[in-house]
């Protein structure tokens, strides 16, 4: 019997595998494909769907954009984090718990929600949709996992390093500079990174926050697929998913770089 | 010089919420004293060390380092050498920069920062370490190092919270003699911090014997192991046998009569505040009590007659455990030929230059 089970959850495990990859692995197959429909069997490959991408200027701007947001996203949402962080772990004060609750609330919280409670309140304050309002939109909904990221190292890292600092002459503020940021910074690279992929990729929140004229890529995708399915949104797609694989991976080798550098 | 006070603490108390950790302190510590706060975890020691240190703010008192008051001066400015259990090296720096860590925020040349630090590594015979990283080198050579980077400042105070606490048994002697050696080639104000009696007995020059945030008794290693103030004292170092009696004083000759005992002697000084027929606990420590199959006739000495319930051998030593008089004793003596036979009978011998007298326990 053992065996039997156990080549129904393997054959079980393989759907599901294939089920979540087969489609990615098509559009980054079709995307090469030459041909003008996006189907089977390929008829040529060829990088003529990535040229078109890059003459496209309401896709290169849309990246652009992306872009911009991503980095504007992940700096802002790593420095409050890392202040949060701290706050939360190294101080004690009144209201600390909820503060807690709060700034972790937007992963509990269903994104359609946040974003219409986010758009409401703005819209109840009388503030157009900007692309301020967009990257706000963003920093909300990011800061919780560089929060998570970072107040797990924080936690990790024994006081008595900063006190030994301090006893040493260190201001609390060189302190933090010498001693802290530095024993933390894996975690920050890592939350960073996670916010800026967050960021890339998001379309719910973004889709309601951002103002007329802006698109980022996920938004831009939309709009196309609703004209027509052009192979181009194949190139786009591949392109995406190099950037939101292939980030995490590079951020993942460099913080194990780090991590192994400070402990030897 | 020598009679310069360094560090006094006066009326210190710490309260956290409304437990009390450190009840009304005061202390003074002259320079280049070697002192220690000794007592069994969670007496306050530590607390009382990160007041000092600017780590902690006392609920009340005065904390002053060379007649200056530096309660309101916040640590990175009291110029206080800094050791912990755990070591505290910066991990990501070099040995060299974890020396140098304090000498960067002093007015202090190239030059002289790079001799400073060398000599610091020579003098906690270290040298050849200043390239490596702390994860590189054992813990015994970590706290060393910690060491280096607390007394390379030139510190006005060195506070040390069970440095040797995380070292095995052999290395933890041999850091002891290493660390009373710099401090006395340093002639450096000194706090230690221990729960081992050894360490202080061994270390300081005063202990100050703590226990639930109070101070039971400050003195000199012999002072506080040969006249404990306290029960507590007395229990706490060492090994000691606690009878309790009632006194008996007698045309200057002073004695304490022990149910099922016969009196015992006790040297007229003793007699402190006390009174005759007083209720006092008498205190004898374990190598005190002199085991021997002949009676000794001797002055100022009182035999008891016991037997030897279990012998457990040491060695050079062994401890007996001994009853005379429906009172478990405990005796340790050298051993001169032969231990002393398990269920024998023997004699004991008190002399009365041994025996303290304190306050029984309410
Ligand atoms: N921050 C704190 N909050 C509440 N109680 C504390 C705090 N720090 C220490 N204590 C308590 O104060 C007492 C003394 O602690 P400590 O000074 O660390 O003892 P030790 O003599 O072992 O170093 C202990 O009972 C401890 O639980
Ligand atoms: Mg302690």
């Amino acid at each position: 019997m053992g065996s039997t089970s156990w080549n129904l959850i393997r054959g079980y495990t393989i759907l599901v595998y294939l089920f979540m990859f087969t489609p990615i692995i098509v559009v980054m197959l079709l995307s090469f494909n030459s041909s003008q429909f996006g189907s089977f069997p390929m008829e040529g490959v060829s990088f003529r769907w990535f040229v078109e991408l890059w003459n496209n200027d309401a896709i290169t701007r849309a990246f652009r954009i992306s872009l911009a947001l991503g980095a504007l996203t992940a700096l802002l949402s790593s420095t409050f984090g890392v202040l949060a962080s701290l706050a939360l772990v190294r101080y004690d004060f009144p209201g600390k718990q909820s503060l807690s609750t709060l700034l972790i609330a937007p992963i509990l919280v269903p994104e359609v929600v946040l974003a219409v409670a986010l758009l409401l309140f703005l819209r109840w304050l009388e503030v157009h949709k900007s692309f301020f309002l967009l990257l706000l939109g963003h920093v909300i909904f990011t800061l919780p996992f560089v929060i998570l990221v970072v107040q797990a190292r924080l936690v990790g890292i024994r006081r008595e390093y900063e006190e030994a600092a301090q006893s040493l002459g260190a201001s609390p503020i060189q302190t933090f500079f010498q001693i802290t940021l530095p024993l933390l910074l894996p975690a920050v690279f890592a939350g960073f990174l996670f916010a800026f992929t967050i960021s890339f990729d998001d379309i719910t929140g973004t889709l309601f926050w951002k103002p007329g004229g802006i698109e980022t890529v996920p938004t831009q995708i939309f709009a196309m697929l609703r004209n027509s399915i052009s192979p181009e949104i194949n190139a786009l797609g591949t392109v995406m998913i190099i950037v939101t694989v292939a980030l995490p991976l590079l951020g993942a080798a460099i913080a194990r770089r780090f991590g192994s550098a400070s402990s030897e | 010089m020598a009679d310069k006070v360094a560090v006094k603490l006066d009326g210190i108390v710490k309260r956290f919420g409304g437990f009390v950790a450190v009840y009304e302190m005061n202390l003074e510590i002259r320079e280049g004293e070697f002192v220690t706060f000794l007592g069994p975890s969670g007496c306050g020691k530590t607390t009382t060390l990160r007041m000092v240190a600017g780590l902690l703010d006392p609920s009340n008192g005065d904390i002053l380092v060379h007649d200056k008051r530096v309660n309101d001066l916040p640590i990175h400015k009291r110029n206080l050498g800094l050791v912990f259990q755990n070591y505290a090296l910066f991990p990501h720096k070099s040995i060299f920069d974890n020396v140098a860590f304090g000498l960067k925020y002093r007015d202090v040349s190239k030059e002289e920062l790079k001799k400073r630090v060398t000599d610091a590594l020579e003098l906690v015979q270290l040298p050849h370490t200043a390239d490596r990283y702390p994860a590189q080198l054992s813990g015994g050579q970590q706290q060393r190092v910690a060491l280096a980077r607390a007394i390379v400042i030139q510190p006005e105070v060195l506070l040390l919270d069970e440095p040797l606490s995380a070292l095995d048994a052999n290395l933890r002697e041999n850091m002891r003699v290493e660390l009373k050696r710099i401090q006395d080639q340093l002639g450096i104000t000194t706090i230690f911090v221990t729960h081992d009696q050894a360490e202080a007995l061994a270390m300081s020059d005063r202990i100050v014997v703590m226990s639930d945030g109070r101070v039971e008794q400050v003195g000199s290693p012999q002072e506080v192991y040969t006249s404990p103030s306290s029960l507590f004292v007395a229990q706490f170092l060492g090994n000691s046998n606690i009878l309790s009696g009632r006194l008996d004083s007698k045309n200057g000759a002073l004695s304490v009569y022990v149910d099922g005992l016969d009196s015992i002697q006790v040297d007229p000084k003793q007699l402190k505040d006390f009174r005759d027929g007083d209720s006092v606990a008498l205190v004898i420590r374990a190598e005190k009590l002199t085991l021997g199959e002949a009676k000794q006739d001797e002055d100022h000495a009182t035999q008891l007659t016991g037997h030897v319930d279990a012998v457990d051998y040491q060695g050079q030593a062994a401890r007996y455990f001994v009853t005379a008089g429906g009172h478990s004793l405990q005796a340790f003596n050298q051993i001169d030929q032969q231990p002393v036979k398990e269920g024998t009978d023997v004699h004991i011998r008190i002399r009365a230059r041994d025996c303290v007298l304190l306050e029984p326990e309410a």
